[in-house]
């Protein structure tokens, strides 16, 4: 396998509608940026394109992909698209890194969009539960809140968890979201706004949510050589992983924890995972992405993470899952301050899909795009402020999950320059 | 002569596009559960081969790939873990454990107010008396 690098990113501000662009000129906004930040580039080096869309139901066009092949005049070169829920565009990223490990294309791109404003609220949560077990789950009215919401209750069963730790969550990534000028939702909170913000579904209020959006992103991987021709600020892609859990939750084994490097078989005594308090597919793309990383202890050995937090509780849970806490110590970790910026591991710097919005299937680009600039040192150069720039970064991971848990994607990216 | 221009600051225009499709649903291999359901059972599925219990029902074991037995699952269990939603009028979905058997069941709990419910409650199911041949066929009230 070669060596895939990731060299530029781009994204478009996300808002709850776009009325103005369609899938295919938020792609061509979030394209055009990525491009003119590496202009050696040209389109006909780009060898394939791997397009990232999570539900034929908000786009109501079918093979968008291809449509957006040929907006951006791609056409006739390969293209194709991926999904797999909120891990869609995380999975974009590891189909363009494969194209470009295993020399089938010298240039990816992976680009996602979703547009979401084109249903209302209602009916978008009811597109979004189809993606649970028609015969079983999705006719009971539940809806993905009321599903991560019985996942945090456990979690506060099991671990002791709160739903004012899970606020503070909300509390950080909307107020680092307040200078993310691609932000949907910068908000400075308190806890007790979250709380007050009206119950979704117990303990999750409307602020322990992500919010659906309209918006796009795109990422651009190179192998070595077109890299180091083109851009002075290269980040390698050192490490990726992936896993899956049951569809149903109802399904999850309750059984033994998947230790990584720096933990033992016997630290969770008693513990019987993953149930519903934790995912084992996370477990499981952390496991494989710090094994090709080299990462032994990812506590001392990453600098910042974008966790996928379309609910507070789900990055609490994630900060355990991938090893950046014990288990059960989630809720102390935020806590603590230690996933803030200026932390000892800051968590979405960028404001995470709580503050930038969650429009599916960019969601996962938008995230590496951030990731990617952080490493390059360019948070000023696109944000216009310093303020979310984690200071000599050097390596971050990128997580994104679709269900709950079902699939997971984990990204390990370093500066190489 | 001069051409007019098309407009280009305009507002986009926007319409509204109905989208309606009614669905054949089978539910295959999972009918006998919801046969059961309109005969006052709850049908889990366990695999001869490796032991299995599984709550919802799966026609193929996970574990071993053995086509798996039906068998009637207790009426009686616990809360996993529970929520109340908030869409409309509020309503409980829980997972429920029963003794001996290794997954869970999600369904609706009926009969309990807000901030009453708790992991590890007692629960019992009771069956809709005229059947509709959906997963709500079954539902769950606090027990005792
Ligand atoms: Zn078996």
């Amino acid at each position: 396998m070669r060596d895939v690098y990731l060299v530029a990113g781009g994204v478009t501000r996300f808002a709850r509608a776009q009325p103005r662009m369609d899938f295919r000129t938020m792609v061509k906004e979030a394209y055009d940026l990525a491009m003119g930040d590496v202009p050696e580039l040209k389109p006909k080096d780009i060898g394939m394109t791997v397009c990232s869309y999570f539900s034929d139901h908000f786009t109501r066009q079918l093979m968008a992909g291809a449509m957006v092949q040929d907006y951006l005049g791609l056409c006739p070169k390969p293209s194709r698209r991926v999904e797999g829920g909120g891990a869609t565009g995380g999975l974009a990223i590891h189909s363009a890194y494969e194209a470009v490990a295993s020399g089938r294309a010298d240039v990816c791109l992976a680009c996602g969009f979703e547009t979401m404003s084109r249903v209302s609220t209602r009916k978008g949560n009811e597109i979004i539960a189809l993606a649970s077990d028609t015969n079983f789950d999705y006719p009971l009215g539940g809806f993905y809140t009321a599903y991560y919401a019985m996942m945090a209750v456990r979690r506060m069963h099991e671990f002791g968890t709160t739903a004012d730790q899970m606020a503070l969550v909300s509390v950080k990534n909307h107020g680092n979201a307040v200078h993310n000028p691609f932000a949907q939702a910068p908000a400075r909170l308190t806890v007790e706004d979250v709380r007050a913000s009206g119950l979704i579904a117990w303990p999750l209020t409307r602020l322990d949510c992500s919010l659906m959006s309209d918006g796009a992103a795109v990422a651009i991987l190179c192998d070595r050589e077109t890299t180091f021709s083109i851009t002075d600020h290269p980040v390698l892609v050192k490490g990726v992983g992936a896993g899956t859990d049951t569809m149903r939750m109802a399904d999850r084994p309750r059984g033994r924890v998947i230790p990584l490097p720096h933990e033992r078989a016997g630290d969770y005594r008693g513990l019987r995972y993953p149930g519903v308090h934790s995912c084992r597919a996370d477990r499981m793309a952390a496991k494989a992405a710090y094994a090709q990383a080299g990462i032994r202890d990812p506590r001392e050995e990453l600098d910042f993470a974008e966790l996928y937090d379309a609910y507070t509780s789900a990055e609490i849970q994630a900060y355990e899952d991938l090893g950046l806490c014990r288990y059960g110590e989630g809720g102390s970790f935020v806590e603590e301050g230690r996933s803030a910026l200026g932390g000892d591991l800051p968590v979405n710097p960028s404001g995470g899909l709580l503050g930038c919005g969650h429009p599916i299937g960019a969601t996962g680009l938008m995230q590496a795009v951030f990731a990617l600039w952080q490493l390059q040192g360019k948070m000023k150069e696109h944000l216009g402020s310093r303020r979310l720039q984690v200071r000599g970064a050097r390596r971050g991971l990128v997580h994104s999950h679709g269900g709950t848990g079902t699939y997971s994607t984990v990204t390990v990216l370093e500066r190489a320059g | 002569m001069k051409k007019a221009q098309p407009p280009s600051g305009i507002d986009p225009i926007i319409i509204k596009d109905h989208h309606e499709i009614d669905y054949l649903h089978s539910y295959a291999q999972d009918s006998p559960f919801f046969a059961g359901l309109s005969q006052g059972r709850l049908l889990g599925t366990e695999c001869k081969g490796c032991g299995i219990r599984y709550a919802t029902p799966r026609r193929h074991c996970m574990e071993c790939g053995k086509e798996t037995a039906w068998f009637d699952l207790p009426l009686a269990g616990r809360v996993h873990t529970w929520t109340t939603c908030y869409l409309e009028e509020p309503f409980h979905l829980v997972l429920v454990e029963f003794r001996g058997v290794d997954t869970l069941f999600l369904s609706r709990l009926v009969g309990a107010g807000e901030g009453e419910v708790k992991v590890g409650m007692r629960v019992r199911a009771q069956f809709l008396k005229k059947p509709k041949f959906r997963a709500t066929d079954v539902y769950f009230v606090p027990e005792g």
